[in-house]
């Protein structure tokens, strides 16, 4: 056995020549499929396609892989301290399991030496273009893609390459939202996005403000605790704060027991407030506000320390911020707090700048694309988005899924067309679907999933495309 | 969905891996040997892994929980035995080839359904059924009858060596046995069938029809399974990699690899030249020559040696 070197990197002056509309050269890369991004999501794609035997050019603006996980990156959200939420079984590749002697929530820098072995271990870079940005992507005759690339930072020409079909893996948690305020650009402390947070030290000694409560917020919030001289924790709503550990296992191994004897929501929302009460009990009486919604119906917050933080007084749980002075923050409920630092962790929106956004349904604008299983998009049989997930477990095991669907559609178009008609429709017909029970109307939500329900739904989609 | 994989993982175990790594890295794939019930990664590392490795492939034997050198695990299942092959088959730098012994191989088949390796090889597979046991019944009552209540299974030395290998020699392996968990045990007589492999690797089958733990029927059967035939060893036992002419199974699947050039999916890139006799050792008379056409599954290729269209027919 040797390697495999068939596919080599596009090499614009052996290939043919062609012009694309405004009559600039693209060079024809045939068969191959193109891939956007090699983060986790980028990597299952690149390995599920050329397992299905098609050649693969992956391109990635940083120069390692990883993406969000690889905090060298200058767009890593990931701070020191970041610990997995999901547990191992929940988090890995359901081919390349992660090893034994690992803890249950892996840390960050472990996270990106086990994407570093898949790469390696599946011989995946040598399909990969590092430091190269994808600036344009453009639907051209016969379904197929004109790619233009450029180096990252806009040095260098662009070239653009035609392709058979696209995987867009860009990740959707590095565009920072940063809410608006009154009187922000008056306020005299220091601000920033929760992006940019990387250390403790940022914090240690000061009286700090964090704002939101998603998985970052509350992680922050423990550190600004044992850190600063004092922490506010701002949040406009009250929320179900879930340990990571429950009955002696990992809390998500436990709920997914009862997944997996289909025990309805209800009864699950039920077990899990019988369970808070028998351990942290009503959080109220710590000044936390009563949560607006029953458990499962926001994005989990994985976080044992939150509530012990609170309980010792180093986390003062506050209110929605009204408005900013100079020296000083107004909240909802008319208090003033004087923090000297101010922490958004505020969440991420989606960005697809290279692609028009009306090919994805989006005419807004917002980078919410309407499509099928959050993968397909109507009208494009050759355009996938892989990990465009928001999922109450891992996103690995997913993404691995959607592309090992996409890699099957694509045989499905060469070897029996009519089936791949067939889910074209299906794609028509039921884009926007969901897959997650209620959750509350948020940016954070459009992509929320649960992840039994989605994989149930990848696999319904696959033996469609594939059964009798 | 595989709740089971989600809610209930299986639980680690301390791992006996031993090794042999060629001194020039010639990038090759790495081997995994497994072996079977009772036997450790010693039995590799009498002959194979040295072997492989002189013949510039990195060569690994892991010892199944409960075997070996590894951590004891009296109540270990089949599941758990597939689990810890795919973590070692994971840790290794590159895409590994799995190589099962036994019923090791039976293990490899349900660790191929849980990790898309590069190619495997089932020697002498013991699949399970109610056959294997009534031949091992026959030819070793007082060393099996415990097995199905449970106790450990005893093999003897006319099960697993030929003649040719020294008295001696044989007395130092049989009395290197260990035993298998007794839930493993009782899930191979329900013959448990493995969920078909991730990536479609190509398989390779051999085996002895004088091994008298398989029977040839098997071989067949199990080569069957995955598309081709299986390749003969006559004269051999059971210990294919411990038996006195250990050299020519381990030749034959390192020539396999070598002349398999398969990438990922499973395709076959050239395929040229004459095969070596062992090659059509197992198959029906008339039929030889490799496959021809570049770019086809293995798996297709091998079954058109058992059935020759015209056209290979023609060629001979
Ligand atoms: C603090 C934090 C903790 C998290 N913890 C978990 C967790 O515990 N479990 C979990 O499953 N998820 C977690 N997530 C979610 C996380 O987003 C995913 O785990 C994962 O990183 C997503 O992988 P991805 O490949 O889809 O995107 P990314 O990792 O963001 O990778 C996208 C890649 O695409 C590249 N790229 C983007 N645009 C372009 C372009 N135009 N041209 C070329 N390349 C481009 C980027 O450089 C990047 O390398 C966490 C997120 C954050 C912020
Ligand atoms: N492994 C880990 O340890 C880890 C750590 C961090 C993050 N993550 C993951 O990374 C992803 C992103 O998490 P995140 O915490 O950064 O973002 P997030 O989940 O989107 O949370 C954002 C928080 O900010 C609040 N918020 C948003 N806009 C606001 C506004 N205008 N005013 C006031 N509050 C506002 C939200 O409140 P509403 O609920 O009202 O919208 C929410 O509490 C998630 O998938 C998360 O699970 C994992």
């Amino acid at each position: 056995m040797s390697t495999s070197t068939d596919h080599g990197r596009p090499d614009p002056e052996a290939t043919s020549p062609a012009a694309n509309s405004d009559g600039r050269p693209v060079s024809d890369r045939g068969d191959t499929v193109c891939v956007i991004g090699a983060g986790a999501s980028g990597l299952t794609a690149i390995k599920n396609l050329r397992e299905h035997g098609f050649g693969v050019d992956c391109y990635e603006r940083e120069t390692g892989v990883g993406g969000a996980w690889n905090w060298r990156h200058d767009r890593s959200p990931v701070y020191a301290s970041t610990h997995l939420i999901s547990s191992k079984p929940f988090t890995q590749f359901p081919d390349f399991p992660m090893p034994d002697s690992w803890p249950d929530y892996p840390h960050h820098g472990q996270l990106l030496s086990y994407f570093e072995r898949y790469a390696d271990h599946f011989d995946l870079r040598s399909h990969i273009w590092f430091g190269t940005e994808v600036i344009r992507v453009q639907p051209v005759e016969g379904d197929r893609w004109d790619v233009t690339t450029r180096s990252t930072g806009g040095y260098g020409p662009e070239r653009t390459a035609r392709y058979a079909a696209v995987v867009i893996a860009n990740g959707h948690n590095w565009s920072p939202k940063l809410p608006r305020y009154e009187g922000l650009e008056q306020f005299r402390g220091e601000i920033m996005h929760a992006s940019s947070y990387k250390d403790p030290a940022q914090l240690r000694g000061k009286r700090v403000l964090v704002v939101g409560a998603g998985n970052t917020g509350c992680d922050i919030a423990v550190e600004a605790a044992q850190q600063a001289s004092r922490c506010w924790h701002s949040t406009r709503r009250g929320y179900w704060y879930a340990p990571k550990y429950v009955l002696g296992r990992p809390a998500d191994q436990v709920n997914d027991s009862l997944l997996a004897l289909r025990v309805p929501l209800r009864v699950r929302q039920w077990l899990y407030h019988w369970t808070l009460r028998l351990t942290v009990g009503d959080l109220t009486r710590f000044g936390l506000p009563k949560p607006d919604h029953r458990v499962y119906e926001t994005h989990p917050i994985a976080n044992s320390q939150l509530v012990y933080y609170v309980g010792h007084g180093g986390i003062g749980p506050v209110p929605d911020v009204a408005r900013f002075h100079p020296y000083a923050v107004e909240l909802a409920d008319g208090r003033e707090i004087d923090p000297e630092v101010v922490v958004f962790a505020t969440g991420y929106l989606p960005r697809f700048e290279f692609l028009d956004a009306s090919v994805f349904g989006d005419s807004a604008g917002a980078g919410r694309p309407t499509l099928w299983l959050n993968a397909f998009t109507p009208g494009h049989p050759t355009l996938a988005v892989a990990g465009l997930l928001q999922p109450d477990s891992g996103l690995f095991t997913l993404s691995h899924w959607q592309t090992v669907l996409f890699a099957r559609l694509l045989q499905a178009r060469r070897d029996r067309p009519e089936r791949a008609t067939a889910f074209a429709q299906r794609v028509r017909d039921r884009a926007g679907e969901r897959y997650s029970g209620p959750v509350k109307d948020s940016s954070r939500h459009w992509f929320e999933v649960g992840h039994a329900d989605y994989l149930r739904a990848i696999q319904r989609a696959l033996v469609e495309l594939e059964g009798k | 969905m595989r709740g089971r994989e989600w809610s209930r993982p299986v639980r680690p175990a301390r791992r006996e891996v031993l090794s042999a790594v060629p001194e020039l890295e010639e990038g090759r794939p790495p081997l995994l040997f497994v072996p079977g019930f009772g036997h450790g990664a010693w039995a590799f590392a009498e002959h194979w892994l040295g072997h492989a490795a002189s013949r510039g492939f990195p060569a690994y034997a892991v010892s199944l929980r409960g075997h070996g050198g590894s951590e004891p695990a009296p109540e270990a299942t089949l599941r758990a035995y597939a689990h810890d092959v795919v973590q070692v088959a994971a840790s290794l730098p590159r895409q590994a080839v799995l190589v099962g012994h036994g019923a090791g191989a039976l293990v490899v088949a349900h660790a191929l359904a849980r990790y898309p390796a590069r190619g495997a090889v089932l020697v002498a597979p013991v699949f399970g059924g109610w056959g294997v046991l009534g031949a091992a019944l026959r030819r070793n009552p007082a060393g099996t009858l415990p097995a199905v209540f449970g106790g450990p299974l005893r093999l003897n030395r006319g099960q697993l060596f030929s003649s040719e290998l020294p008295d001696e020699e044989a007395r130092r392996y049989v009395g290197r046995l260990g035993r298998a968990g007794r839930r493993a045990q009782w899930a191979l007589l329900g013959e448990p069938e493995a969920e078909s492999a991730v990536g479609a690797p190509p398989v390779l089958v051999l085996g002895s029809p004088d091994d008298r733990v398989v029977p040839a029927s098997t071989l067949t059967r199990v080569a069957r399974r995955y598309g081709s035939a299986p390749l003969l060893f006559p004269g051999m036992g059971h210990d294919l990699m411990l038996d006195a002419r250990w050299e020519e199974p381990i030749d034959a699947i390192l020539d396999w690899l070598e002349k398999e050039p398969v990438g990922p999916g499973g395709h076959v890139r050239a395929v040229g030249g004459q095969p070596p006799a062992w090659w059509t050792a197992g198959l029906p008379a008339g039929v030889a020559g490799w496959g021809t056409r570049a770019s086809e599954p293995v798996s297709v290729l091998v079954r058109r040696l058992i059935r020759p269209p015209p056209s290979s027919r023609a060629r001979r």
